[in-house]
C-alpha cells in the first residue's frame, strides 16, 4: 500500500506520533533527467491541480519560468547549458522542487505544532493552518525548497499531491510528464528502476551516470536519475553532499531546552513590540544572494553539523529508526 | 494580519512567530495528529470524456465538473486531467493540455455577440437576432451584386470570389463539415482553414 | 502520419527533422522515449537549433534554415551509390524500374517545360513511356538510362558531401555519420520512422522537401512498415479533420477536387480524376471517383441531384485562378477586391505573412465577421494598442461582428488527429454567457439567407433553396446528425449481384466499398464511411487492447479510412506476403483463410493473393510508390535544392550564377511582395519562426497558467551574434525585416552556433511566435510583422521558417 497517510513525525511536538503500521511501504518519485524535455508539463499541472496561480512575470534571458520556486510555484524546471571541454553542447533540464528527505530539516528546524509532518509512506507536508511562517524550514532545508508567501506569511513548497496519493493516484507532475521521466512508486521499485536507467545510461556511454538518493538527509523520497552523478551540480546546482544546517543541529541540540525558555521570553516581547510599533521595516538585503550559494554550489549549504553517522541502516524505514530529535 | 518580513529580516529578528512554538514547548498540549491533512477534491465530481483542443497528438482527457446535471445545477469544469485509457497519451498531458482549464476560463472568453461600427473605437453588445440578421443581409448584397454565372470566356463558373471564409482546425468534423456545406454552396471559393498555413 | 503515435515505438531510428516534436508535440514525443529506451532506438535531430527535442537525442546537426533537400538529395546519392537500399523493395514496390519519356530533362536547375513568363511548369514530359500494350514500360534490371532509378541516381549525383555541406553548414564528418547510421535502415527487419512538422511545410520548397523525405524511405523499404513511414506531426486538433472534409480554397470532401473554369463537361471532370491503372492489374482505388463524388452530391442536394442534371455538376463553384489560397485572397483583398471575409477560429492578423499587408487588407473590407471563444488580434485589428497595432480607428470603416463560440469543453463531436484517428468528445459544461456552437451558427445564418432568398429572389438561389436541410431542429443540427450524414446511408435498397439486398434503404452504410454512382447512395465524406454505422458510433470506441502487441489498438476510435492504422501497410509483407522480419510482422498472407491478416486492417484488397501481382499503392495508377513525381507536383518530378526566397546566401550553390534557378521557379510570388524581399546585406541574419512547448500558437497567452510559464516574448540569439551586437540574455533587441520590425528580449545560448556557409559566416535568430496584442500574458509584436508574404508553389503555405532580418540592440 502506498497510500497510508499515518503522521509518524510532527514538527514541535513531544507527544508520540500515532503508531506505525508496519505494512505501510514508503513512496519515492523518480525523476530521470536524461528524459526530461523541460516542458514545464509538471509545473502547469502541479498549480492546477493545487488550485495555485502564480504571477505572470517577465522573460530574463532565459527559458527558466517563473525563474525560481515561490509560494505559488512548488517546481520549476530549472536549464542549464553545459559546455564540455571538447565541445559537446548539453542541455541539462531539471525539475526542482521539495525532495521529500528521509530526515526532513524542515520539519527537524520548525517550531510550530503539526506545520510540518512526515508521513509513514515518506511524504513531508505542510500544513499552512499551523504555520506561524517564521522561515526555519527554509534555513533547515539543505536544498533551499520552502518558500514563505508574501500573502499570507506562510511557508509553501511541494506536497508530493499527497490527497492524490492518499487516494491511490498519482502524483498530479508524475501523471502528466509526457516523455515519462517522472515516475512514482514505492522507494524499492523505483530504486531498481533507477538502477535500470542507470545501466542504460552507461550503455549509452555515459559513464558516470548514476542516483541521485542523497545520504545526507538519511536518502529521499524524491530521487534523480543523472547521467553525471559524479557532477550533480551541473544541474543547476544540485547539491553533491546535502545535509541538514548546522544551526538547526544546535538549535535542536543542547541548547534547545535553554534556547525555548530564551526564545519563550524574546517571543512574547516581539509580539508585544509588534502589537504596539508594527512590523519592523528593514531594506531587503539581497535574499537573492542567499538562494545563489545554496544552488550555485558554490558553497555547500551544509556543510557542517549534521552528523550522518547518527544514521542507523535502513533509516527512514520505520520511525523506530529515525534518529532521535527532540521534536519528537 | 500580514507581517511583511522578509527571511533575513525574521532571523535577524528572532520574532514574533515563534511564540506559539515556545508556548508549546512550554506545556500546551498539540493538536492531535490527522491521519491527512489535505481533502481529495474530486470527490462527487462530474467526469467527462473530451479530447484536447491544441495539437493534433489527440491526447485524452477528463473533465472534473461540479454539478451532477440536476435541473438547478449548471455544471462549471474545476479540473482537467489526462485520460489513462487513451493509447496515445496514457494520462499525461504537456503544459498546453495541463493547463486547459485556464482555456475553458479565460479571461479573454467573448460572451456575447458584439459590433465595432465603421470608424468606431467600441464594440457594442448585440443580439444574435441582430448579428447574424446583419451578416446574412451584408452577404447577400455581395452575392447578389458579385456573384459570377459566367465568365468572360462565357463559360458556367458560378463563383462567389468577394467574400471569403476560414474554417477552424480547432473546430469538429461536424462544425467543418457544416461549414463547407454551406459555404461551397453559397460559392465561396476563398476558402481555407489553418491547412493552408 | 501514415503512421501512428503509437508506432514511433517500433522504430530502430528517429529521425526528426522539419519539426521539434518534444516541444510541440510532447505527449506524442513520449513514444521516442518509449523506443529510446525499449527498442533501443537512436533519436536524431536535424534543425537550425538545438531544441528540446534535441536536448535528449543521440545525435544532431545543425543545418542552415531551408537546405534540407541538399541533405536528404545527398542521402538518396549516398544509398544509391553505396548500395544500401532494400532492393527488393525498391524493384517492386517503387516506380524505379519504370522507364520515363525520352523528352523529360533537367539543366541549369530547370526541369523539361518551364514557362519563364508564367512560372510554371507544362508537365507533359514528366512521364513514364507506356507501352504497345498500353502500360508503363519497364526495365527490371535498373539499367536503362531513362528508368527512374537512372534519373534519380543522375539527379542528384550532384549532391556530394561537400556540396551538401558548403549548402547546409552542417560539416562533412557529421553529414557521414549520420547518413551511415540511416542507411543502417535498409536491411528489412529495421526501420527509420520520419517525424517533421511545419519546419517542412512553411518553405518555398516545402512539399518538395517532404518528397525527398518519402522518397528516402521508399528507398530503406520503410513506408507501410511498422515503426517506419514519413509522418506529418501537423499543428491543430483537427487540422487532419478539416483537409479530410476538404475545407480548403479547391477541395471537395475526401481529397475530391472541384472543377476549374475549362472542365465545362461533367463526364469529362470526372473521366480526368477516374485513375485507370497503367499497370496491369493493378488496384488504382481512385477509379472509383465518381462514386465518391455523385454520394457527395445526393448528401448535398438529395432528390436535386440526378443523372438528368449532371448530380448538380454546375452548382460547384469551379475555379478560375489556380489556386484561391490565403495569399491570392489576401493579395486581392489588399487591393480592394473583397468585400466580406469570415474567420472561424482563425486568427490571421497574428497567423499570416507580412503583418502590414494582413491590416490594409482586413481595413478595405466592409464587413468581417470572427466567429472564437477568444478575443483575438484579428478581431481587434482597428483597435490602437500602441506599438503594438498602431492603427487609427477613425480610418477604417470595416463593420466587425464578433460572434462567441463554444470551446472543446462545451460541445459534443468529433476530431481527427494526426494519426487519422476519429475521436469523439462530449460536452462537459454549458458555455460562457450567450457564446454558440458553431455548428448552430452555421445553421442559423444559412436560414437566415435562404429566408432572405425565399422572400426577395436573388442571383443563382438553386443551390441554397435545394440544398438538403432535414436536421430535426433546423437552426441547430446536432452533431450526431451530422456525423451520420458524412458517413453516409443508402437511400435505396442495395443489392449484390445476385439480388440479395444488402443493405436497406435508410441504413447507415459500413464502408465506402458500398457507395454507387448512380444515385442510390450518400455520403458527405466518403473516407469517413464506416465511422457512424449501423452499429453506431464507431468513433465513440473506447477498447484500448492491443492483441498483437504491436501498439496497433483497433477498437480505440475509428480511423479513416476503414479503420486501417499505417497506410500501405501491404507493403510490411514481401512479395510472397511474408513479413520482411519477425520482429517487423504487421499484416501477412494467410494462405488457409485466403486473406491478407495480422494487427492491421489491411490496406488492400483483402482476398488478393500475392500471386495476383497486385502492388502496394493502390491509390498509385501503378500500384507502387513515386519516385519519380510525374504529374503530382508542379515544381518538378524530383526535388532539387533551392534558395529561400530570402536567403543570406546570394546564390544557389548548385547552379552558380544561374538567377532562374535561385529560388523555386514555380513559386508564385506577387510583384509588390518581390519588391519587400530584403537584401542580405542589409538584412544578413538568418530568421525563422516557431512554437515553444509552453504555447499553443495564439490561444494559450489567453490561459493564465500558460502565461506564467512563458511570460514574455523573446527571440533566441547565439553567443557570437550576441557578443557581436553587444547584447547580454536579458537585453532587449529589435529584429527588422524589409518589412516591420519586433522587440523582444534577449535569450542569449549556446544552443545557436554560427555557421559557415561557403565563405560566409551565417547567424541564425529564432523567433517564438506565441505573443500578440490580445490575452494575460505580456503583450507582444506580432512575429508576422517580419514574415515574406511568398509561399510554396504546389500548397501556396508561407515561407515563415526562413527569412533574413537584421537584429540590434533596442
Amino acid at each position: 500500500m502506498i497510500n497510508s497517510q499515518n503522521i509518524i513525525a510532527r514538527s514541535a511536538t513531544t507527544t508520540e506520533p500515532p503508531q506505525v503500521r508496519s505494512h505501510v511501504e514508503e513512496v519515492a518519485k523518480l525523476i530521470d533527467v536524461s528524459k526530461c524535455i523541460g516542458c514545464k508539463a509538471c509545473q502547469v499541472a502541479c498549480m492546477e491541480w493545487n488550485d495555485l496561480r502564480d504571477d505572470v512575470g517577465e522573460c530574463h534571458g532565459t527559458y527558466d519560468n517563473p525563474t525560481d520556486l515561490t509560494a505559488e510555484s512548488w517546481t520549476v524546471m530549472r536549464f542549464s547549458e553545459h559546455e564540455s571541454a571538447d565541445g559537446n553542447l548539453e542541455w541539462l533540464i531539471r525539475k526542482d522542487g521539495c525532495m521529500h528527505c528521509a530526515e526532513p530539516g524542515c520539519l527537524k528546524a520548525c517550531p510550530a505544532p503539526g506545520a510540518i509532518v512526515q508521513y509513514a509512506n515518506g511524504i513531508v507536508d505542510f500544513d499552512s493552518n499551523h504555520c506561524i511562517g517564521c522561515g526555519y524550514c527554509i534555513t533547515g532545508c539543505p536544498f533551499d525548497i520552502p518558500r514563505i508567501s508574501p500573502k499570507d506569511q506562510k511557508s509553501y513548497k511541494c506536497t508530493l499531491c499527497s490527497d492524490r496519493v492518499n487516494a491511490g493516484m498519482e502524483p498530479a507532475c508524475v501523471k502528466t510528464c509526457p516523455t515519462n521521466c517522472i515516475e512514482f512508486g514505492t522507494k524499492t521499485d523505483m530504486l531498481a528502476r533507477a538502477e535500470k536507467r542507470v545501466g542504460d545510461l552507461k550503455a549509452l556511454g555515459f559513464r558516470d551516470a548514476g542516483i541521485y538518493d542523497p545520504a545526507g538527509v538519511g536518502g529521499t523520497h524524491v530521487m534523480y536519475v543523472l547521467h553525471h552523478a559524479d557532477d550533480p551540480n551541473r544541474y543547476s546546482g544540485l547539491p553533491k553532499d546535502p545535509r541538514i544546517s548546522p544551526l538547526v543541529g544546535a538549535w535542536k541540540g543542547v541548547t534547545k531546552p535553554i534556547m525555548s525558555a530564551i526564545i519563550g521570553i524574546t517571543a512574547f516581547a516581539g509580539v508585544i513590540h509588534y502589537m504596539t510599533k508594527g512590523p519592523k521595516e528593514e531594506p531587503e538585503d539581497s535574499p537573492e544572494e542567499e538562494h545563489r550559494a545554496t544552488r550555485d554550489g558554490g558553497v555547500p549549504p551544509a556543510s557542517l553539523g549534521y552528523d550522518a553517522t547518527r544514521r542507523r541502516p535502513g533509516a527512514g524505514r520505520n520511525a523506530d529508526d529515525r534518529p532521535q530529535g527532540e521534536d519528537r | 494580519m500580514a507581517i511583511n518580513v522578509t527571511r533575513r529580516q525574521f532571523f535577524k529578528l528572532g520574532g514574533a512567530g515563534l511564540a506559539s512554538s515556545s508556548l508549546a514547548m512550554m506545556g500546551f498540549a498539540p493538536e492531535p495528529a490527522e491521519a491527512s491533512i489535505r481533502q481529495f477534491k474530486l470527490t462527487h465530481a462530474k467526469e467527462t470524456r473530451n479530447t484536447c483542443t491544441y495539437c493534433s497528438v489527440g491526447c485524452g482527457i477528463l473533465i472534473y465538473s461540479k454539478g451532477d446535471g440536476s435541473k438547478n445545477v449548471e455544471q462549471n469544469v474545476f479540473h482537467i486531467e489526462g485520460d489513462p485509457d487513451h493509447p496515445v497519451s496514457r494520462g499525461s498531458l504537456c503544459p498546453k493540455g495541463a493547463g486547459l482549464l485556464d482555456f475553458v476560463h479565460s479571461k479573454g472568453r467573448l460572451a456575447y455577440p458584439q459590433v465595432r461600427e465603421a470608424g468606431s473605437d467600441e464594440w457594442k453588445r448585440i443580439s444574435w437576432d441582430e448579428a447574424l440578421g446583419r451578416i446574412a443581409r451584408h452577404m447577400k448584397d455581395d452575392r447578389d451584386a458579385n456573384f459570377v454565372q459566367r465568365n468572360a470566356q462565357g463559360q458556367t463558373v458560378n463563383h462567389w470570389t468577394t467574400t471569403g471564409f476560414l474554417a477552424a482546425s480547432g473546430s469538429s468534423n461536424e462544425a467543418g463539415y457544416i461549414t463547407h456545406k454551406v459555404v461551397r454552396n453559397l460559392g465561396m471559393v476563398a476558402f481555407d482553414n489553418q491547412a493552408r498555413v | 502520419m501514415t503512421n501512428h503515435w503509437v508506432d514511433i515505438r517500433n522504430a530502430n531510428l528517429i529521425l526528426s527533422m522539419g519539426g521539434n516534436s518534444a516541444e510541440a508535440h510532447p505527449v506524442g514525443f513520449r513514444w521516442v522515449t518509449e523506443a529510446i529506451e525499449h527498442n533501443h532506438a537512436e533519436l536524431i535531430t536535424i534543425d537550425p537549433r538545438f531544441t528540446r527535442t534535441g536536448a535528449v537525442a543521440q545525435d544532431k546537426a545543425f543545418i542552415r534554415t531551408g537546405t534540407d533537400i541538399a541533405f536528404l538529395g545527398g542521402l538518396i546519392s549516398y544509398l544509391i551509390e553505396t548500395d544500401q537500399i532494400q532492393r527488393e523493395y525498391v524493384l517492386n514496390y517503387t516506380d524505379a524500374a519504370l522507364i520515363v519519356r525520352p523528352d523529360y530533362g533537367f539543366e541549369d536547375g530547370l526541369f523539361s517545360g518551364y514557362d519563364e513568363s508564367t512560372r510554371s511548369y507544362d508537365k507533359q514530359s514528366w512521364m513514364y513511356e507506356m507501352g504497345d500494350d498500353g502500360f508503363v514500360r519497364r526495365d527490371e534490371s535498373l539499367s536503362d538510362p531513362r528508368c527512374v532509378y537512372q534519373l534519380l541516381r543522375e539527379h542528384y549525383s550532384r549532391y556530394t558531401p561537400d556540396m551538401v555541406s558548403s549548402i547546409s553548414g552542417i560539416p562533412v564528418e557529421t553529414i557521414q555519420r549520420i547518413w551511415k547510421k540511416i542507411a543502417a535502415m535498409a536491411v528489412p527487419d529495421k526501420t527509420m520512422t520520419i517525424l517533421y512538422a511545419l519546419g517542412w511545410t512553411q518553405h518555398s520548397i516545402g512539399s518538395q522537401i517532404i518528397r525527398t523525405a518519402a522518397m528516402v524511405q521508399l528507398l530503406l523499404g520503410n513506408m507501410g512498415m511498422p515503426g517506419g513511414g514519413v509522418n506529418a506531426l501537423r499543428g491543430h486538433s483537427n487540422i487532419q479533420g478539416l483537409t479530410d472534409l476538404g475545407l480548403l480554397s479547391q477541395l471537395l470532401p475526401g481529397y475530391m477536387t472541384l472543377a476549374n473554369a475549362k472542365e465545362q463537361e461533367y463526364r469529362a471532370y470526372i473521366d480526368k480524376r477516374i485513375k485507370q491503372p497503367t499497370v496491369e492489374g493493378q488496384v488504382s482505388y481512385w477509379k472509383n471517383y465518381e462514386k465518391f463524388h455523385v454520394s457527395l452530391m445526393k448528401s448535398w442536394f438529395g432528390e436535386a441531384a440526378n443523372e438528368g442534371n449532371n448530380w448538380c455538376f454546375d452548382w460547384l463553384p469551379k475555379l478560375e485562378r489556380p489556386l484561391y489560397d490565403i495569399l491570392d485572397t489576401f493579395e486581392r483583398m489588399s487591393k480592394g477586391e473583397l468585400n466580406g471575409y469570415f474567420c472561424q477560429g482563425f486568427n490571421p492578423l497574428a497567423s499570416f505573412p507580412d503583418r502590414a499587408k494582413v491590416t490594409r487588407a482586413l481595413a478595405s473590407l466592409k464587413y468581417l465577421v470572427v466567429m472564437d471563444p477568444l478575443n483575438t488580434e484579428t478581431s481587434e485589428f482597428w483597435k490602437n494598442y500602441g506599438e503594438y497595432n498602431d492603427v487609427d480607428p477613425s480610418q477604417i470603416d470595416t463593420e466587425v461582428f464578433r460572434l462567441p463560440t463554444c470551446c472543446f469543453a462545451e460541445d459534443d463531436g468529433s476530431i481527427v488527429n494526426s494519426a487519422r484517428w476519429l475521436q469523439w468528445h462530449w460536452a462537459a459544461a454549458p458555455p460562457p454567457g450567450d457564446a454558440r456552437p458553431d455548428t448552430r451558427i452555421m445553421g442559423e445564418l444559412f436560414l437566415k439567407l435562404k429566408q432572405l432568398y425565399l422572400d426577395e429572389g436573388g442571383v443563382f438561389p438553386d443551390p441554397i433553396l435545394n440544398l438538403t436541410w432535414d436536421y430535426k431542429i433546423p437552426a441547430e443540427p446536432k452533431a450526431e446528425e451530422l456525423a451520420r450524414e458524412y458517413n453516409g446511408r443508402a437511400l435505396e435498397d442495395l443489392t449484390d449481384e445476385q439480388g440479395n439486398v444488402t443493405r436497406r434503404a435508410g441504413d447507415q452504410l459500413a464502408g465506402f466499398a458500398e457507395l454507387t454512382n448512380d444515385g442510390r447512395t450518400a455520403a458527405g465524406c466518403w473516407i469517413f464511411t464506416g465511422c457512424w454505422t449501423e452499429d453506431g458510433n464507431q468513433m465513440a470506441n473506447r477498447d484500448n487492447s492491443d492483441p498483437y502487441g504491436t501498439g496497433n489498438t483497433l477498437g480505440w476510435a475509428w480511423a479513416w479510412p476503414m479503420n486501417r492504422r499505417i497506410l500501405y501497410n501491404r507493403a510490411s509483407a514481401d512479395l510472397q506476403g511474408r513479413p520482411w522480419g519477425a520482429n517487423k510482422a504487421f499484416i501477412w498472407w494467410d494462405g488457409k483463410q485466403g486473406a491478407w491478416v495480422g494487427a492491421d486492417v489491411p490496406d488492400f484488397p483483402t482476398n488478393s493473393p500475392p500471386s495476383q501481382g497486385q502492388m502496394p499503392f493502390i491509390m498509385q495508377p501503378e500500384g507502387v510508390g513515386h519516385l519519380f513525381a510525374g504529374q503530382s507536383m508542379v515544381d518538378g518530378p524530383f526535388p532539387e535544392h533551392y534558395e529561400p526566397f530570402e536567403s543570406p546566401v546570394p546564390q544557389n550553390l548548385l547552379h552558380p550564377g544561374k538567377e532562374k534557378a535561385r529560388n523555386n521557379p514555380a513559386a508564385r510570388i506577387f510583384d509588390e511582395d518581390r519588391e519587400a524581399l530584403g537584401k542580405p546585406e542589409e538584412f544578413p541574419h538568418a530568421a525563422t519562426t516557431y512554437r515553444l512547448t509552453e504555447h499553443f500558437h495564439f490561444w494559450t497567452k489567453h490561459a493564465e497558467l500558460n502565461a506564467i510559464v512563458q511570460p514574455q516574448q523573446f527571440v533566441e540569439i547565439g553567443e557570437a551574434l550576441a557578443g557581436e551586437i553587444g547584447i547580454v540574455a536579458g537585453d532587449w533587441v529589435k529584429v527588422s525585416s524589409n518589412r516591420g520590425f519586433i522587440k523582444a528580449v534577449a535569450v542569449v545560448t549556446k544552443r545557436l552556433r554560427p555557421m559557415m556557409i561557403g565563405d560566409k559566416q551565417v547567424h541564425h535568430v529564432g523567433i517564438p511566435l506565441h505573443w500578440g496584442f490580445t490575452g494575460v500574458a505580456k503583450k507582444g509584436y506580432l512575429v508576422n510583422a517580419l514574415t515574406p508574404f511568398v509561399g510554396d508553389a504546389n500548397t501556396q503555405t508561407p515561407e515563415y521558417k526562413s527569412f533574413t532580418v537584421r537584429v540590434e540592440k533596442a
